[in-house]
Order: structure tokens, then sequence, then C-alpha cells
């Protein structure tokens, strides 16, 4: 059992990260009313950064490569979602719709960028991806060491971190209540004197900042190099991550751990005494029928925050 | 508010769609590019009158596998008897599976005498204009087409995983390995079935380990399913599943980076992939099961020049073509030992003394026959 923990931890980690941080920019937009679908697309902006500056800058930043480039990544995602600010916030255009156009204008750049820089369909693989550590000290402790602290992405633990201090941000600081408030009820946020459009800009903008972050660890932690199909639905996952754990921060990020679980054991499932004797075929489709289960049987209702999706329009009843 | 939601959901239909299609949107350029350099080349043929052009399918005419192999090989080809892109040879990319037909219907229009589709996903495609246009030549890959004008073009791969096999039988320190395969299908399996009947015939005690990830680009996958089996004490990982192996590769890697004394292997597919698994100063692909698609497209080309199509014929390209190989660049991997071993292996088979098996059953067998 214990060795069975010790397998399935660490890819839990590695494969929920990506959908924390991304989970994190969602739960940041549609908690200021945004309706986030371009979470996919600034995924794909991250990985896209992330491995281009990778390539280029790996002679010139040696192991601290990765680090700067989701940095840089998390600033061109934060950039690039002001398109879907501008449209969604400023120009009272349908969430939706922006946020597929972010989607698809996301793989375009990138593909076509690709295609430009290195004239192939997809980039080499970057030499200096994040590699797994050993956390000095608490990996020394008997039994949970080796199952949470060795052989583990540094990033892994980054998104629990920016899990907590997101949810401290939105339920604990008048930052955070500002926000929320402007999910709920604008027009009530408004004649208290916070300034809507502003609020929703900051929040649209940490979205894009965490999606490419998200990206970006996806890009080098899992596969190590940008081709068109790098992303493929995570930003999707990402989003039912949001629903899933309710709008919350600790809750998406339960929800993100929660699928890395599901994905883990339909592969590791075969190892496990209890579960050798059952089908692959069920625990292939394990992940998505645990989902359903959890989401029609646990959960309850999720209520989503009361203005998310309208535009604010001043004046408007 | 329901409404909304049904918007939502709509959206997202869409939206997933819309990223199907975008998928290689970049290459739209370089296909229209070659549209209005192909138009100019019919009216500039002379050196021969013999013209093939082939379809890609949406991996590109840069995946770094089949589709790349096949377009070199028809430039090869084509240098050979002097024609260039645009003048007698060219090829159409298709960034979707919608764009199948018009491509095809595109290379007829401009009079190719003989028209690649390159991998199984355009059979249907293929099949329909071939009865279509019968005095067009088609040469289908990876699959099987029924017309007189068409001939199938596929590959003994299970010869190659057969050589690879044994490769990674004679390395193993653990005697257990690992097969990742893409999509449980007839053409997976025979990779499978190849590799299985190689390890066991160097030494019949060795466990294989086969996981499939039910995709090509899944990495994330990949990734998991190469962390449990490295887990597991399988020292050598053996994938067919295209994008799904660069989590196998980078999971490889980071053990290797970790502890550069680690016997831990890649075994590479399609073509070489010793450059995916280069991490420092070391390199975790073993070898790599090569395709060469290439030596199929030329010959198949030469054939119809000569007015020898072989008509209605499925061609099978193995180790006698010299169609199939495995990889030596990782010297220091595959040591001497290793490769004068394995050549005895493709002797026997080159000289029908090893059926190598094809199916799970042909394998069941096989082993059991050892």
């Amino acid at each position: 059992m214990i060795d069975i923990l010790q397998s399935l931890i660490p890819t839990v980690l590695f494969f929920s990260a990506p959908l924390i941080f991304t989970a994190l920019g969602g739960v940041f937009s549609e908690r200021s009313g945004v309706v986030n679908i371009g979470l996919e697309g600034l995924m794909v902006m991250g990985a896209f950064v992330g491995i281009v500056f990778n390539l280029t800058f790996a002679d010139v930043f040696g192991s601290w490569t990765p680090w700067i480039s989701i940095l840089v990544a998390s600033v061109i995602g934060a950039i690039f979602s002001i398109i879907h600010a501008v449209a969604s916030v400023s120009f009272n255009a349908n969430q939706v719709v922006s946020g597929v156009a972010i989607n698809m204008l996301a793989l375009g750049i990138g593909v076509y960028l690709t295609k430009q820089w290195y004239d192939k369909g997809q980039t080499d693989m970057v030499t200096e991806p994040f590699f797994r550590t050993d956390i000095p000290l608490l990996s020394e402790i008997p039994l949970i060491g080796p199952m949470f602290f060795q052989g583990i992405y540094t990033t892994s633990y980054v998104a629990i971190l920016f899990a907590f201090i997101a949810w401290y941000v939105l339920y604990k600081t008048p930052f955070g209540l500002r926000l929320r408030a402007v999910g709920e009820h604008p027009m009530a946020a408004d004649t208290n004197g916070i300034n809507v459009y502003k609020m929703r800009y900051i929040a649209v903008i940490l979205s894009g900042a965490l999606g490419g972050l998200g990206g970006s660890v996806f890009a080098l932690t899992i596969v190590s190099n940008f081709s068109h199909s790098t992303i493929v639905g995570q930003g999707f996952m990402a989003l039912a991550a949001v629903i899933f754990g309710k709008w919350h921060p600790l809750g998406a990020m339960g929800a993100a751990l929660f699928f890395g679980f599901a994905q883990s054991l339909s592969v590791i499932g075969g190892n496990i005494p209890l579960l050798e004797s059952v089908p692959q075929v069920f625990l292939l489709i394990a992940p998505y029928v645990l989902t359903i289960l959890a989401l029609a049987g646990f959960i309850g209702r999720a209520d989503a925050p009361r203005a998310n999706g309208e535009p604010y329009i001043k004046g408007s009843r | 508010m329901r409404k909304n939601k049904f918007i939502l959901l709509f959206a997202l239909l869409l939206s997933l769609g819309l990223i199907l299609a975008a998928c290689g949107g970049g290459g739209s350029e370089s296909e229209s590019e070659s549209e209005a350099s192909g138009n100019e080349g019919d009216s500039e043929e002379s050196s021969t009158d013999f013209s093939a052009a082939m379809v890609t399918d949406i991996g590109g005419v840069d995946d770094k596998s089949f589709n790349q192999s096949s377009w070199e090989g028809l430039k090869a080809w084509g240098e050979e008897h002097g024609l260039s892109k645009g003048n007698g040879i060219d090829y159409a990319q298709s960034n979707d599976k919608a764009d199948y037909i018009p491509n095809l219907n595109r290379l007829i229009r401009d009079e190719y005498d003989l028209i690649f589709g390159i991998g199984f996903e355009l059979k249907e495609d293929l099949q329909k204009v071939a009865d279509q246009y019968p005095d067009t030549y088609f040469a289908l890959v990876d699959d099987t087409i029924e017309a007189d004008n068409g001939v199938s073009i596929t590959f003994k791969e299970h010869q190659g995983s057969f050589l690879v096999g044994v490769a990674a039988a004679l390395k193993t320190n653990t005697n257990k390995l690992g097969f990742v395969g893409g999509i449980d299908s007839p053409l997976i399996n025979k990779f499978e079935s190849g590799f299985i009947a190689g390890a066991k015939s160097v030494n019949p005690d060795i466990e294989i380990e086969v996981e499939y990830a039910e995709s090509f680009g899944d990495a994330a996958k990949g990734k998991i399913i190469a962390s449990n089996m490295y887990n597991n004490d399988i020292d050598i990982i053996y994938h067919a599943s295209g994008g799904t192996g660069n989590g196998v590769f980078n999971e490889a890697k980071d053990l290797k980076q970790n502890d550069p004394d680690r016997e831990i292997w890649v075994i590479g597919v399609d073509r070489d992939q010793h450059e995916e698994g280069q991490i420092g100063d070391h390199n975790v692909t073993l070898t790599s099961m090569v395709k060469r698609v290439d030596v199929a497209v030329q010959d198949v080309s030469n054939q119809t020049m000569n007015g020898e199509f072989p008509s209605g014929e499925v061609l099978e390209f193995g180790l006698e073509e010299e169609a199939i190989s495995f990889a030596t660049t990782n010297e220091e991997a595959m040591t001497d030992d290793i490769v004068s071993e394995v050549e005895e292996w493709q002797e026997k088979i080159a000289s029908g003394e090893v059926e190598v098996p094809q199916t799970r059953e042909e394998t069941e067998a096989f082993v059991d026959g050892l």
C-alpha cells in the first residue's frame, strides 16, 4: 500500500500543478464576473513563450532558465489576456465569444511563429526543463518524506502555495472583497465607489498571468517542446476544476488534484492488488466516471458568482 | 441564466472544434505557395513527363516522422530525375481531415501521374478518388486500398520491433521491459508483437508490460505510464505512440538527470530519435525502430515511371528492401556485441528462418514454441 502511494502521489502532484495554476486564474476572472473560456488559449500562449524563451536563453541563465521562463510566460500571458479584458469589460462583448477568440488566436500565433522562427511544425526539446528534486530536510522524514518530498517538482508545491495565497487574497483582504462584490452585484459595488471596470481588468489580467504560468509549467515539466498538440484540453480541464471547486481557490485546487488522482489511478490501477482483476477499459474510463459521480453526488449545487458572464453597463438596471 | 449555460456549452463545443481545425494553421502559407508554383510547373515540365505528388495527413510535412520521410523520399527521387518542387513533384499539406479530398482533387487537376496518400487516415478518401479517376495512379502508405489504379504500401514494423526487442533483451539488467502504444489497433499491435517476440527469443524469462495511452498526442499520459513503469523496475521502454512518447522521453531524462548512474533507456520509433534522448552528457535513447517510408516512396515512383505500376497490389516493405532498420547512433549503449547479435537475428529473419508474429495470437504461439 505504501509503495503504491509512493508512486501515486508524485504523479498526482506533477499532473495537477499546471491545472491548479490555470484554475486559480479562472477563479479570479470568474469571481469578478468575467467568464474565461480562454484559459486554454492562455495556457497555449504560456507553453509557447515558456518553451521559446527556454530554448533561446538556456545558455545565458543555466539552471535558472525554467524559473525565468515561467515568469516571462506569465507576463506575456497577462499581456495577452488584456485582449479578453478590453473586449469583454470595456466593449461589453459576449465573454464566451471573446474567450473562444483567445483560444483560436493563441494557437494560431503559437503554431505560426514556430513555423516562422524554427521552420518546422514543432520546436526542439528544451535542454533545461524542470527536474525532480528532493526537498531538503523534509524528504528525510520517514514514511511521509518519500511520499511527498522525494522526486517532486518544486512547481507542484508552488502551485499549492499559490492556491492558499489566492484564498487569502480573495477572502481575507479588502481587494478580494471588492473583487467578489464586483462579480456578485456590480451595480451595488459601483454605488459604493468601487471601480468595476478596474477590478475586472485586474482580475482578467491575473487570470492571464496564472494561465500563462500553468501552460509553461505544463510544457516544461511534461512535454518539453511546443507543437500544435502540446496543450489539448488542459485549459478546459482547468475550467472544469473551477466549476467543480465551486469558484473557490482551495476547491479548485482540490478538483485539480482529484483529476490528477483519477488520471494516475487509471494507469497505476493495474498494479494495485485490489484493482488488478478489473478490466483495463474500466480503469481507462475511471477518470471521467469519477468526475461525473463527484459532480453529481458529492458536491451539491454549484452557484456561480451572480453577475458572471454579464457585462456591466453603467446606469442600466 | 439557463440560456446562458446553453450558450456556454455550445461555445465550448464550437471552440473545441475550431481548435482542431486550427491545428497546424501555420502550414497554410506554404500550401498556397505550393499551389501557385504547382500551376506554373505544368507548363515547364520537360525533362521527364512523369510527375508525382503526395498529400500529407494532419501531422504536416515536417512532422519529424513519416510525412517528412515521405517527402524526403519524393524529393530524392525528383532530384534523380531532374525534378523539383512544383516542377514534377509536389506535396499538399492537410491541416484538417476535411482537407484530404480538396488536396487530392487539386493534385489530380494539376495532372500528376502518381499521387501518394500518407497515413491510414486517408484510406477512405483515397479510395473514393481512385474510383473516380481511373487514369491517375494512387498509392496509400500504411493501409490498403482496393483499386486497379491503386497500390498499398505497408511496412513490416514487426520485423524492426523484433530487432529492437532483441537489443532491449540484451541490454536490460532487470529482465523487465515496457511497451507504450498509442492506440490499441492492428497497426500498433504489430509493433507490440514484434517487440515481445524479439525480447523473448533472447531470454524467455523476460517480463514485458504493455500499456496503451489511447492517444498519439497525450504526453502527460505517456509520462505517467513511464513513471509507473520505471518505478516498477522496468529499465527499457519501447514506445510506438507518436507525441505521447514525448512524455516517455521526458520522464526518462528526468530520472537520468537526478541519478546519472541509473541505467534506464527508451527505444524510439519511426525514425532515429537520438536527439530526443540527449540529456547533458548522457543519452537515454538506446536505439530506434526506423521505418524508411522514403525508400518505399522512391521505389514505387520508379516502378510507376517505368510503366510497371504494381496494380492493386499490397506491397510490404521490410528488412530485405532496407525499408526497416534499427539505429546504432548511441554507440556507448549499443555495444558491438549487441549490434552483432542483433544483426545475426536480422539475418535469420531475412533468410526466413524466423517468422516474426504480427498479432497477439501469433505472438502467443510464437512464445510457446520457443
